[in-house]
């Protein structure tokens, strides 16, 4: 026997495992990113579209009037920026789920799942690397946005991250969670229909809550209790260098919820039973 | 109707009962069911450490359920898997790291270069980037893939990737070694490329093999043997021994006499 073979390791693992992990998974995460240029565009479309055609359309039709965080009135581009920061990590966080339910049915979510670090930890280095390409896909957009003069103040650019990350946890939190209860790549696409877009426009995204509570008080309430609500506040103070301590503590603890709730709740198998109780290998 | 186990007196499918060989892997009493059908009833054996055990089986045996209880893919719904003494579901962490594998279906990231997907194994291993070059390289230079380092996996021939998936299980230095089918849709000298290789692995360095199949050809009559059917044990131990407690002149017919069918074989 090969000394390298006999060789024990000590058991468990150190610290520098753990982060040599972490970064392993981001940095494959953001290989498969560069390498996806269509997924990077379409990323960048999707929010632009509304940005230079919805935006210019409305902008007349929907005045905005004086609310935090702006101190002054707002093109109504200004006041969407936040909510398309906010879109774009919502489809992130629903793309990367999509992708662990093709990547389960696939085998390649096996590679991941067969370290022998702890299963809860793989997920969440997942969730932070699904995270760290959406906040990239921000910043892709807030400079497309610099060039048609939609700008924040400088020290924006630096108070958003934070807000970002949390937000972008949440929402990959939330994805893995539905996630965990597909059992078929197909059903993913219905669960999509219902998840976003009536998060995205249940919310404080396209416009302010309280044209919201004129229009129907009932769809008020329900856009307050919607957590995208709270991450599209959260990004839109930040982004002013201020802070909305209650969507901090809504959009904080539901990333807590969201993630708890993903980790016990994935399952790995129920794409490989599917092939094995279709007949092909057991 | 149960078939009647015929493992030899004395005898587990590593060989001759032996207190001082190292068990790579234990299982014991391991069943599990979809829903009312059950993929696998209370199935047991063992694979001594630097040693060959094949599992043979036709498709649908239940190979690949076992292998995904192995490699902890699925909860175990009754008995016990254990990996160099460790239980695989009260300490996962040091059972799969003494373990590799190479699952039936391809695993590989096929946007990602053949280093980059070494690297990423190793990196889910907690190898440091610098050991992990070197290691890839190692691994890369021993499966003959030296030459394509920098080549985008979806480039590679099929049997490229399977020697690929190899080294990458290899990567972490386990001391046991799992494969599922792998070589599913080869020719036949990709098949006996890898399947030289794996018996390579065992003498050079003595890690243990479970090798999944359903190909005759791939067995030699020194080899250890387990026959799964319809999620049951037929039999197991030393091939000699199986053919000749099941009265047949070859492990083809042994299996067929077991099984009770030889339709579908592949000889």
């Amino acid at each position: 026997m090969s000394t390298e073979v006999a060789r024990r390791e000590p058991p468990g693992f150190a610290l520098v495992q753990y982060l040599t992990c972490l970064y392993g998974i981001v940095w494959r995460e953001g290989l498969r990113f560069i390498h996806q240029r269509e997924r990077f565009i379409s990323a960048l479309v999707r929010p632009l579209v509304w940005l230079f055609i919805f935006a210019a359309g409305f902008r007349q039709v929907l005045g905005i009037s004086i609310i935090p965080p702006y101190e002054t009135y707002v093109l109504y581009e200004v006041y969407i920026t936040p909510g398309l920061m906010a879109m774009i990590q919502l489809f992130n966080g629903m793309q990367s789920s999509l992708s662990m339910v093709y990547d389960r049915e696939m085998g390649n979510m096996r590679t991941l799942l067969v370290s022998p670090l702890p299963r809860w930890y793989l997920l969440f280095c997942k969730l932070l690397a699904g995270t760290a390409v959406s906040i990239l896909q921000v910043y892709a957009f807030l400079l497309i946005a610099w060039f048609w003069d939609i700008e924040a103040a400088p020290i924006g650019y630096l108070t958003v991250l934070p807000a970002l990350a949390l937000s972008g946890l949440m929402l990959g939190s939330l994805g893995m969670l539905i996630s965990s209860g597909i059992k078929q790549l197909e059903n993913f696409a219905g669960v999509m229909n219902f998840v976003i877009f009536p998060m995205f426009f249940a919310s404080s995204a396209l416009y302010p809550l309280w044209r919201v509570q004129e229009g129907s008080p009932m769809l008020y309430y329900v856009c307050l209790l919607n957590p995208f609500t709270h991450a599209v506040e959260l990004i839109r103070f930040a982004l002013y260098g201020k802070a909305n301590w209650v969507s901090l503590a809504v959009v904080g603890g539901c990333t807590a919820a969201f993630m708890i709730g993903a980790m016990f709740a994935y399952d790995p198998s129920p794409g490989f039973s599917r092939r094995g109780a279709a007949g092909g290998e057991t | 109707m149960m078939k009647p186990d015929i493992s030899i007196a004395g005898e587990t499918a590593t060989g001759p009962y032996d207190p001082a060989a190292a068990m790579a892997l234990v299982i014991e009493g391991v069943s599990h069911s979809y829903g009312p059908r059950k993929a696998l009833d209370n199935v047991s054996f063992t694979v001594a450490a630097g040693s060959f055990t094949a599992l043979l089986g036709l498709n649908g045996a239940g190979k690949s359920t076992l292998f995904s209880i192995i490699t902890r893919l699925f909860g175990i719904q009754a008995g016990q898997v254990r990996i160099f003494g460790n239980d695989i579901e009260h300490n996962p962490g040091e059972a799969l790291r003494c373990m590799g594998v190479v699952f039936q279906p391809r695993t590989l990231d096929l946007d990602l270069s053949v280093t980059q997907n070494l690297l990423y194994h190793a990196a889910l291993h907690g190898i440091r980037r610098r050991e992990a070059q070197l290691r890839s390289d190692e691994a890369l230079s021993r499966m003959g893939l030296a030459d394509r380092p920098g080549s985008k996996v979806r480039d590679l021939s099929g049997g490229q990737m399977r020697r690929l998936e190899i080294a990458r299980a290899l990567l972490h230095r386990p001391r046991l070694l799992l494969l599922d089918e792998a070589t599913v849709g080869l020719d036949v000298k990709a098949r006996a490329e890898i399947l030289g290789h794996v018996r390579g692995l065992v003498i050079e360095q003595g890690i243990g093999v479970l090798w999944a199949s359903h190909l005759f050809d791939e067995i030699k009559p020194s080899d250890d043997l387990v026959i799964l059917h319809q999620g049951r044990i037929l039999a197991k131990g030393k091939v000699a021994s199986i053919v000749a407690k099941a009265e047949a002149r070859d492990l083809h017919s042994a299996f067929a006499r077991l099984t009770e069918t030889s339709s579908g074989l592949v000889p």
